[in-house]
């Protein structure tokens, strides 16, 4: 039993959603899943805007108009006198407060967002699912002795999960030193118990299912059980938290640069290092914070529509 | 279906509903908005709390903010300049050796706890820091005692260095006379800093039987530096209480002051430390001022009503190198070349606030000892490219620290500035590798123990005097700066032990161009730190060296 | 159930003692010191090293450790470094404020996320669904600090209706009882006082409910859903109950216990939105202090903060495992 919660907690009930189909063969379970995902609005939408922000990261670099760190305007744009210079023909967003062109901070930011993201949550999926999935199986498979290393595991995930992670975040950028990579790194950090708990809960609810006990009766081996039938039928609520991870992910990155630890790299900003810089002129040049702050939310919105979207359609019991 | 929706609706409205009543009552309480007669509690958004109400305890600003409204000095500063006045000491003079400091103190001055200010009280109050034991020897609390005075009576710790005090005698009731055993840079400047203020006999009696011990692991400030009661100066207001979980301090006009008494009864600091935070409780009319002004926030602030008034500059940022780090700046030519790369005035122009300068040697203007001889290196990114190849170091590469999340009243924007350095060095050539660290004490720790090869440093004088500025550099070896030149190492020492002021300003000045010629770091700016006021506010004097005087403001 | 209670306090033990293990190695990694921390601009190796000889921090830190187990027994977390008080001070000066801005949230986040996510249910997949969810959606894709600029540029600077920071106008003054300034004031007859420190919370607490209300609506969204589709309200419906009664006795019952539990696990994710929150209103609680704390490295802070953290936690959830026995007789604890 888990020293925090005995109940169902948020992140057990997803891992739950899947087990409860009964079907041992993953792939109707998609096909349906699919069908109502490709009817719902919400992850319709998501899915368009996650589009349009993977284009626009991979292709947009390549046609900004100027070097995004280049100060080329640096003596039209007078910070101590609340003078900024907003969006003209050659500088189509306008001027960042060192007289950058911010359109092209835009187009680089979209890459840098994205990369950011994807990075990080794949940081916290890789490490929390080799976590989980252990522990998950020694569960399953280890005895006495397997189940009690699973508690411990639990345990300590339940208290990272506990304390502040952007706490732990900030303490990770102090050892680390700032970079772009540290950034991608504490935030990937504090995805990790999240991703463990859930691929662990997941696993202890497939291992329940009669197709399993079937199996075993079989006396087919228990670590062949896992590997072919349990860890595969486990990983769709995996899916779908790596979806809206990334927004948490854009987020947390924002929050970072906002607390001073972001990226240094002026060459290629990532939005929440923008949005950090621009809210200080917030009263004289507004529009500077507006750019990176839609496309933070927006992209973020995307990612947990579909998110939202693709659990609810993984989900049987919420079928209308 | 019908029923739910009347009641999602009716939820809904009456959300909005609490949300007006709230909001609407509000305004009621609305603390007057422009209208300030009757007022009698001016409040001060400052950028950090203060560490403790006994100064001499403390190093920070932010206490001593706090309580040079409390406590007066022997000397003080001239509202809203740097030159020394009478304080407590109406005049002082020292002899020709620089070793015998004589005071004449001012007559008829009262304690807030009633006892009478003599000169036993002075030398009461020197002794008392000369005579601290345990815990406060450490450096944690005294250390501008250890800064301008040496060790102490006592040295508990073998590598304090032996005290330059030697003692303190009440020739008269109203003369005092403090012997030092050699003549040093920070005299008189030292009798004139806010942690040697003067406290009452009886104040001081109650603050030694709170001796803090060196036993346990802990800095534990005494009990009497936490709460107002005990201590007792002179100054036009009088501590009353401090609200720590409220963040604010609060101080009561004194009626017994020797001077212009306060105009406001009530004088309130209360720490907002973000930026945003302060300007906004400002346009918001929670508070009446506050320091540090962002630099954009001036023209927005000015336009809405509000007043900023603009201080003298009294600091200096400059771009350090350590030369041991990165062995391409010991070369005479990439310091200079880096000197020529950076578009001073640009940075001048577009990021300080008004009434900012461009520095060219490592005092600015206002102390005597600036020199107008110093070499002088014009932005010329040819020239720095030119100087870079001849020095073979045209593909330069530089470790560049600079501090996040931190307002310097030298540096309001540390970030921006070090991008506009960046892009400059970058058109010159050189490639500019970005370390950020946090301020405190990711930063200062970085660049003190010289593992940057370029950083972004300043200082604010503690009084008006050269040494004070160059001899905090150039005295000796440090780490920080990474070289040894033994000719300006001289130069400025020699300075410092001239004991007649004229020859000393010439000795400043001498240690300046030497300085500059051999270029350990580029000064890049004056910049005065800006302070706002409330619409309704009659501000004080501003101070280059952030010594407003509150007891001056009155509402309009 | 007591027993339950007995043995998650027993469980205690041995997760502080890991936990503070893994605290004084993971504060031995972080670069400088609290000595640099103290010193500032000033600071030079002979002082530092006299710093930490006086903290104790020259020796090993299983020295360090034992040092400060043997404290911990007396009931004495040490002294702040930065501040110079007793941490247990630090703790319960700063504890209430972050309870009530966490609690006035939480009580936001359900107020207002408990109808929508109700109303998403019943028109599930129709454009008030994704309305519902969006709103509740957009208040975490907001990094928090930008809406706090936001919400303070409006309603305290624009329309100067409510106060821009802190927990109490200068000169009102709570007569302190449990900390908590609205609670105070009510106990004590200071009403001008609670009053006020409700007028201060707003801004805050709106800014940190954008945080738990994302997970009430959707959490109550998928439980309703879900009960809506079980056997028994359909049979409710077909007795011919009037629609009010399933809504309310059936439905929205059973639907609310998982809600319940998301609450009691936001713990960790409202702490995170705290800093910020507190950061941008000068809001004096545990998260900014914490977060200060890590930037001085104010090792005893750190480590005594977390752990009362950790209890507070444990605590909680203790808590929430009780209700949920009460409100649910199916549920049995053990």
């Amino acid at each position: 039993m888990s020293l925090v919660t005995p109940n169902t907690s948020k992140i057990d009930r997803l891992a739950e959603l899947t087990a409860t189909h009964e079907s041992s063969s993953g792939n109707s379970l998609w096909r349906e899943a699919w069908g109502r995902l490709r009817r719902s609005k919400a992850g319709v939408i998501g899915a368009v805007v996650i589009a349009v922000f993977v284009v626009l990261a991979v292709v947009g670099p390549w046609f900004a108009p100027h070097n995004p760190a280049a100060q080329i305007w640096r003596d039209e744009v007078l910070i101590n006198k609340g003078e900024f210079v907003g969006p003209r023909g050659e500088n189509w967003f306008g001027l960042d407060h060192l007289g950058r062109d911010q359109f092209s901070r835009f187009l680089v930011g979209a890459r840098q967002t994205l990369l950011v993201g994807v990075v990080s949550m794949l940081i916290g999926l890789v490490i929390g699912a080799i976590i989980g999935g252990v522990s998950g199986a020694a569960a399953t498979l280890g005895g006495r002795n397997g189940k009690r290393f699973d508690t411990f595991v639990m345990r300590v995930t339940d208290i990272m999960l506990a304390l502040p992670s952007l706490l732990l975040a900030v303490s990770i950028a102090a050892v680390l030193g700032q970079s772009l990579t540290t950034v991608m790194i504490a935030v990937g950090v504090v995805q990790i118990p999240i991703f463990a708990r859930l691929l662990r809960g997941s696993m202890l609810a497939q291992g329940n299912k009669e197709y399993v006990l079937a199996a075993r009766s079989l006396g087919i081996r228990k670590r062949r059980i896992v590997m072919t039938n349990i860890l595969p039928n486990s990983l769709s609520p995996v899916i779908v938290q790596a979806t809206l991870s990334l927004a948490t992910a854009i987020i947390e990155a924002a929050a970072l640069s906002y607390l001073g630890l972001g990226s240094p790299d002026q060459s290629a900003p990532e939005w929440g290092a923008m949005l950090t810089q621009a809210q200080r002129f917030f009263d004289n040049a507004p529009m500077m914070s507006v750019y990176p702050a839609v496309g933070i939310i927006i992209t973020a919105l995307g990612f947990t529509l579909l998110g939202e979207a693709m659990r609810e359609a993984l989900d049987p019991k919420l079928r209308g | 279906m019908r029923i739910l929706k009347s009641r999602g609706a009716r939820m809904a409205t009456a959300a909005v509903a609490a949300t007006l009543v709230v909001t609407a009552c509000g305004s009621d309480r609305d603390k007057g908005g422009d209208e300030g007669k009757g007022k009698d509690t001016f409040v001060f958004g400052a950028p950090g709390d203060p560490s403790s109400l006994d100064p001499s305890l403390a190093s920070d600003g932010e206490t001593f903010r706090v309580t040079r409204q409390a406590f007066e000095a022997l000397i003080e500063h001239e509202p809203g300049g740097t030159k020394m006045v009478g304080g407590l000491a109406e005049k002082w003079s020292s002899d020709a050796t620089g070793k015998v400091w004589t005071f004449n103190l001012r007559k008829g001055v009262e304690f807030h706890d009633g006892d009478k200010f003599n000169a036993a009280a002075v030398c009461a109050n020197y002794d008392h820091w000369y005579n601290l034991k345990g815990g406060y020897q450490s450096s944690a609390f005294s250390e501008y005692w250890q800064y301008m005075f040496g060790g102490f009576a006592k040295n508990e710790d073998p590598e304090l260095p032996k005290s330059n005090y030697k003692s303190c005698t009440a020739k008269d009731e109203n003369t005092a006379v403090i012997e030092v055993n050699e003549a040093s840079a920070n005299l008189p400047g030292a009798f004139s800093l806010a942690p040697f203020a003067i406290h009452s006999p009886k104040s001081l009696k109650e603050m030694d039987k709170q001796q803090a011990t060196a036993e346990g692991d802990a800095i534990t400030y005494p009990e009497y530096s936490q709460k107002p009661g005990i201590l007792a100066g002179t100054g036009p207001y009088k501590l009353k209480s401090w609200n720590k979980g409220n963040k604010e301090i609060t101080l009561e006009a004194f009626d017994g002051y020797w001077g212009d008494k306060a105009k406001v009864k009530n004088l309130v600091f209360r720490t907002i430390d973000t930026e945003d935070g302060r300007r906004q409780a400002l346009q918001a009319g929670d508070i009446d001022g506050y320091d540090l002004v962002a630099p954009a926030d001036v023209k927005t602030l000015e336009q809405a009503g509000f007043q900023v008034p603009t201080r003298d500059v009294f600091n200096l940022l400059y771009l350090g190198f350590t030369q041991e780090k990165n062995k391409a700046l010991e070369k005479l030519e990439v310091r200079q070349a880096i000197s020529h790369a950076i578009n001073r005035e640009s940075i001048v122009k577009t990021q300080l606030p008004e009434g900012g300068k461009v520095a060219n040697q490592f005092m600015p203007d206002t102390v005597a000892g600036f020199s107008d001889k110093v070499t002088e290196y014009a932005f010329d990114t040819d020239k720095a490219k030119s100087l870079l190849k001849d020095a073979g170091e045209s593909g330069l590469k530089l470790n560049f620290c600079y501090p996040t999340e931190v307002t310097r009243p030298y540096m309001p924007a540390p970030q921006d500035i070090f991008e506009s350095v960046k892009s400059d060095l970058e058109k010159a050539g050189v490639k500019v590798n970005p370390k950020p660290m946090k301020w405190n004490p990711d930063y200062l720790d970085a660049t003190k123990t010289g593992a940057c090869d370029a950083y972004l440093l300043g200082w604010t004088g503690d009084f008006n005097d050269g040494f004070n500025f160059i001899g905090t550099w150039f005295a000796k070896y440090d780490k920080q700066w990474g070289f040894k030149n033994d000719k300006v190492f001289d130069a400025v020492n020699a300075s410092s032990k001239v004991v007649d002021p004229a020859g000393r300003v010439d000795a400043y000045k001498a240690a300046n161009e030497a300085i500059m010629e051999f270029i350990p770091g580029v000064p890049i700016s004056h910049s005065p730190p800006s302070i706002a006021f409330g619409k309704n506010v009659n501000p004080p004097k501003v101070s280059p060296l952030t010594q407003e005087n509150f007891a001056e403001v009155s509402f309009k | 159930m007591l027993r339950l209670v007995i043995r998650r306090l027993l469980q205690l033990i041995p997760t502080l003692l890991g936990l503070s293990v893994l605290l004084f190695l993971w504060l031995n990694r972080l670069p400088g010191g609290p000595a640099s921390a103290i010193l500032g601009e000033r600071a030079t190796e002979e002082k530092k090293a006299a710093i930490n000889k006086l903290l104790g921090l020259d020796q090993p830190v299983y020295v360090q450790y034992w040092r400060f187990l043997k404290r911990m027994v007396q009931g004495d977390l040490g002294t702040s470094i930065q501040t110079g008080q007793p941490v247990w001070d630090e703790f319960t000066l700063r504890f209430p404020a972050t309870v009530e801005l966490s609690l006035m949230a939480i009580l936001i986040a359900i107020v207002v996320g408990i109808p929508l996510g109700y109303l998403a249910a019943r028109r599930r997949g129709g454009w008030l669904d994704i309305t519902a969810v969006s709103v509740s959606l957009v208040g975490i894709c907001i990094p928090v600090f930008f809406l706090a600029l936001i919400l303070k540029g409006i309603f305290a600077v624009k329309l100067g209706l409510l106060p821009s920071y802190g927990r109490l106008e200068t000169g009102i003054n709570a007569t302190e009882v449990t900390g908590l300034a609205m609670l105070d004031g009510l106990l004590t007859g200071e009403f001008d006082a609670t009053w006020d420190a409700f007028r201060h919370l707003i801004l805050p607490s709106v800014t940190l409910a954008s945080i738990p209300l994302v997970v009430i609506v959707r959490m109550t969204r998928a439980s309703v859903l879900e009960v809506l589709g079980e056997d028994y309200v359909r049979t409710a419906e077909s007795k011919g109950l009037e629609a009010r009664v399933v809504r309310g006795r059936h439905v929205l019952r059973n639907a609310l216990l998982p809600v319940v539990t998301a609450v009691g696990l936001l713990t960790g994710a409202l702490l995170s939105g705290a800093v910020l929150t507190e950061s941008v209103f000068s809001f004096e609680g545990i998260g900014k202090f914490l977060y200060d704390a890590i930037g001085g490295r104010d090792y005893p802070v750190l480590v005594g903060f977390i752990m009362l953290i950790t209890i507070v936690f444990v605590l909680i959830n203790l808590l929430v495992d009780l209700a949920y026995s009460i409100i649910d007789p199916r549920v049995r604890v053990n």
